[in-house]
């Protein structure tokens, strides 16, 4: 159903007259470009709306589709406020160039940290209502009565007292003239009818029959095809290259350098290309990094867990220090947490036409408007010459946020100026130049009273902020309170706990590797540390892992119903199956509160099976719950895949792993039955992409340790020889 | 040149007899469902079938499947109407990122083809494919659901 990403329409792009002249109307913005119809005559009620005459709506779309879910829910927020027929939608993306030339009325395009559906859904609501009253306004005068009297309903306008309907198509080209009401009320999410059920998605049916095109897919008329190579180690450079040694090969492959670091080479397909690249001596300056290795990296981070080195508080209550120097008994652990790749299925891509006078670029992008500005950056070329043509992500985990694949498209092309070039890199790029989940390492320290009870919690985190990386300019203090996600006072990834006592530090040490936000960032390995060191608690004040987290969770409600609904449908209060063990865990994230329980058996000492995963997601609200379960179930997946076989090491300043048969995932032999419990709470608006993610492996760890009496504190399990059976 | 069958049409590609068949049907048969992911035979999004069995097209070279039959996801469908796989995953709603979901889909066909009543084991064995996106519960319950359309 979803209309835009047809291959005419990108001919019709192609053909250098670009959408955006058809587009960027905008009788609603002051000063912009003259007033127009959309593509086909169809009326632009406002920037999120088109109605054409036949009653087919169009929803724009501005956050991107990688997966998740967005763009279903997105239309659905639309629909419910515009009363259209559900049955009549489609969608289509706008561009980040019309965005700009249009005020950025279709506002933020940055697809990550849970935010696609949260941090546009009041906006994007009242797009919606404002085109339904401005349909209802275009009926009221052709009618000449009250608009008041008016009703708008599955796309019909229904004037009661006189009996005379029309529709939402017939009417759309007069409301496209209109004036936008000032205000508009939202309904609540109790009325919703389309809003908050668990509709189809809408682009489903060419996933199921290869006529979806990614970016890796784009056809264009005389398309060349470049392979790359990026220094294998971080922060080398490209010395030279010896492109008469490719001369001859078959596609007529060019060799050329891309910024500082890289070489592409050129040929008329991929594979030709990607052979030739193979076929190429290259000469690399390795630079000051080239001894790195996970071991130097190791011993970098133990040093900040250390009293001595220098560290920043993120939370506290009371005097921790003086509680645990006091105790009767002192509980310590050491965990940590590798680098993780995203991996996503669909190797990064952007394939770029640069003329004198223009590039475009047609990619995959979690972010488009930051895409565009790379465009802009590397094409030397002002904005209103650019522009991004946004395809759905095959994966996006975060790897798509960043622009450096973009990048590197618009400088080859640059060298192959009239003709389009695309740049694809192979899963082994893919694996050797992420921008890694970062590695931490964490020690937690318990105080316990004479009387057992717990007095004391400290976590010190010593490792890699990505935004030390990513935007320097915003650490303050030399540490990273984003690092302690999930361990915060306040915020959208609060501790869920209360302790008489607490102190959380982070001593933050940045490795020469590039870090990223990997979906569910930072909780990822604090809700390991602190969940499975909540675990270790319990089982040291003899207490029910269950009733012990109960027992911290008073002034946080919200926390404990969800593992209320966890421990209640997994049965926490009777014994599990014979040779079946429990684990739990819950956390907050991405302004969702999550919770799992996991049931496995563990074989031969280290072969774990688990039968049955139990997650609770309380996101406030729910805009299709049947999606939010497909979230939650693929977020065992990820995070277990992590936690199973994940961690990307270092080499001689080389990311030691190429592709998935040193980077394995989950398969669906490996697969838990999941079941999904949504409850939303109401009155906030919470993520669900991401925060699941952070308590899968946590609940198996526990539940390994219920098992076996074995406290596994290091990820990947393959590294201690743990794996599925 | 190398004469390739192709959801029954004959195709003479301009391509070393090395070049593994998945680049063939993408770059010069021009046939985009069919998937590059690794390159390697480990995530099976580049699936197709030989002469009615699924293989990972990335690992075999245009000389191996010479005057043998290739079916791409496109031709999945028959007469127009959708492959009951297909239509199981359009109503169980499989598909996330959806780019695995091609070579999952023609993994699960030849399953069918060959066990019309597949177990748990043994959809286990016969789908190896990566998903990161983790449709695994979802394709499951709709390779059930085909097997009994």
């Amino acid at each position: 159903m979803t209309q835009g990403f047809s291959p005419s329409r990108r001919g019709f792009i192609v053909g250098g007259a670009t959408l955006g002249a058809g587009l960027a109307l905008g009788l609603d913005i002051p000063g912009g470009p003259r007033g127009a119809l959309a593509e086909e005559g169809a009326p632009e009620v406002n920037a999120w709306v088109v109605v054409r005459p036949d009653d087919a709506v169009v929803i724009r779309i501005a956050r991107s589709e990688m997966g998740q879910g967005t763009l279903t829910g997105l239309a659905q927020l639309v629909a419910e406020e515009l009363e259209c027929a559900w049955e009549n939608v489609t969608t289509e993306y706008p561009t980040p160039g019309q965005n700009l030339s249009r005020k950025r009325v279709w506002g933020d395009f940055a697809t990550g940290g849970s935010r696609g559906i949260r941090g546009s859904q009041e906006y994007v609501r009242k797009g919606g209502a404002t085109a339904r009253e401005m349909l209802i306004q275009a009926a009221a005068n052709q009618w000449e009565v009250p608009a008041g009297e008016i009703q708008a309903e599955r796309g019909l306008l229904i004037h009661a007292p006189s009996g005379q309907v029309t529709t939402f198509g017939k009417v759309a080209e007069a409301a496209s003239k209109l004036k936008p009401p000032a205000d508009v009320a939202l309904k609540d999410p109790s009325e919703w009818k389309i809003a908050g059920k668990s509709l189809l998605r809408l682009d489903t049916a060419e996933k199921t029959d290869g006529s979806m095109v990614y970016g890796i897919d784009v056809k264009l008329p005389g398309l060349l095809n470049a392979a790359i190579k990026d220094c294998p180690v971080f922060g080398g450079r490209l010395k030279s290259f010896d492109e008469t040694k490719i001369a001859g090969l078959p596609g007529s492959p060019r060799a050329v350098k891309v910024g500082d670091s890289a070489v592409a080479v050129v040929a008329d397909s991929w594979w030709r290309a990607k052979k030739a690249l193979d076929a190429l001596p290259i000469v690399w300056d390795e630079g000051p990094n080239a001894s790195v290795s996970s071991e130097s990296i190791a011993a970098f981070l133990a040093e900040g867990l250390d009293d001595a080195a220098p560290a920043g508080v993120g939370n506290k209550v009371g005097d921790a220090k003086a509680a645990i120097a006091g105790a009767k008994k002192v509980v310590e652990s050491v965990y940590s947490y590798p680098y993780q790749n995203h991996a996503a299925m669909e190797p990064l891509n952007a394939t770029a036409l640069y003329t004198p006078e223009r590039c475009e670029v047609w990619t995959g992008t979690q972010n488009g408007e930051a895409a565009f500005a790379a465009v802009v950056a590397a094409s030397g070329l002002p904005p209103e010459k650019c522009d991004v043509h946004k395809h759905i992500l095959g994966g996006g985990f975060g790897r798509r946020g960043f622009t450096d694949y973009v990048t590197q498209a618009v400088l080859v092309a640059k060298q192959f100026p009239d003709t389009p070039v695309k740049l694809l890199w192979s899963r082994e790029e893919d694996m050797q130049h992420g921008k890694y989940h970062p590695i931490t390492q964490c020690k937690l320290t318990g105080a316990f009273d004479e009387n057992n009870q717990l007095t004391a919690l400290r976590i010190r985190l010593s490792g890699q902020s990505i935004t030390a990386s990513i935007r320097p300019e915003a650490i303050k203090d030399g540490f990273d309170p984003g690092a302690l996600q999930g361990l915060a006072a306040t915020g959208d990834a609060a501790l869920g706990y209360d302790f008489p006592n607490l102190l959380v530090e982070h001593a933050m040490r940045n490795p020469p590797v590039p870090p990223g936000f990997w979906r569910g960032v930072n909780i990822n390995h604090n809700a390991i540390y602190l969940e499975s060191f909540i675990d270790e608690l319990a089982h040291e004040a003899g207490a029910d892992p269950y009733a012990f987290r109960r027992s911290l969770m008073g002034k946080h409600p919200k926390q404990r119903a969800v593992l209320d609904a966890v421990a209640e449908r997994i049965g926490w209060k009777a014994a599990p199956p014979k040779g079946v063990f429990r684990g739990l865990a819950s956390f907050m994230g991405f302004g969702s509160y999550v919770a799992a329980a996991a049931e496995i058996s563990v074989s031969e000492g280290n072969r774990i099976k688990i039968h049955r995963i139990v997650a609770a997601t309380d996101p406030g609200t729910a805009v299709n719950p049947a999606q939010i379960e497909r979230q939650i179930a693929g977020s065992f997946v990820y995070g277990l895949s992590a936690l199973f076989y994940g961690g990307i090491t270092l080499q001689d300043g080389r990311v030691a792993q190429a592709n998935f048969d040193t980077y394995d995932s989950m398969r669906i032999k490996d697969m838990p039955k999941v079941e999904a419990i949504v409850m939303p709470s109401g009155g906030f608006w919470g993520g669900v992409g991401e925060p699941t993610i952070c308590v899968a492996a946590p609940a198996v760890l526990n539940a390994f340790f219920a098992a076996t009496g074995q406290r596994i504190r290091h990820v990947p399990l393959k590294n201690g020889n743990v794996a599925f059976v | 040149m190398v004469a390739l069958n192709v959801n029954g049409r004959q195709a003479e590609v301009d391509v070393e007899p090395d070049t593994p068949l998945l680049w063939a049907i993408r770059e010069n048969i021009g046939l985009t469902g069919t998937k590059y992911g690794c390159g390697i035979g480990q995530c099976g999004a580049c699936t197709v079938h030989v002469d009615g069995a699924a293989v990972r097209s990335c690992g075999v070279t245009v000389a191996d499947v010479t005057g043998k039959n290739i079916v791409t996801i496109e031709a999945l469908a028959e007469n127009g109407a959708p492959h009951r796989l297909q239509q199981a995953w359009i109503d169980h709603d499989v598909p996330q990122c959806g780019y695995c979901q091609s070579g999952m889909l023609m993994a699960a066909a030849a399953l069918l083809k060959d066990k019309p009543k597949p177990t748990d084991r043994d959809i286990d064995a016969a789908i190896g494919n990566i998903c990161r996106c983790g449709t695994f519960q979802q394709a499951r319950a709709a390779i059930h659901a085909a097997a009994e359309a």
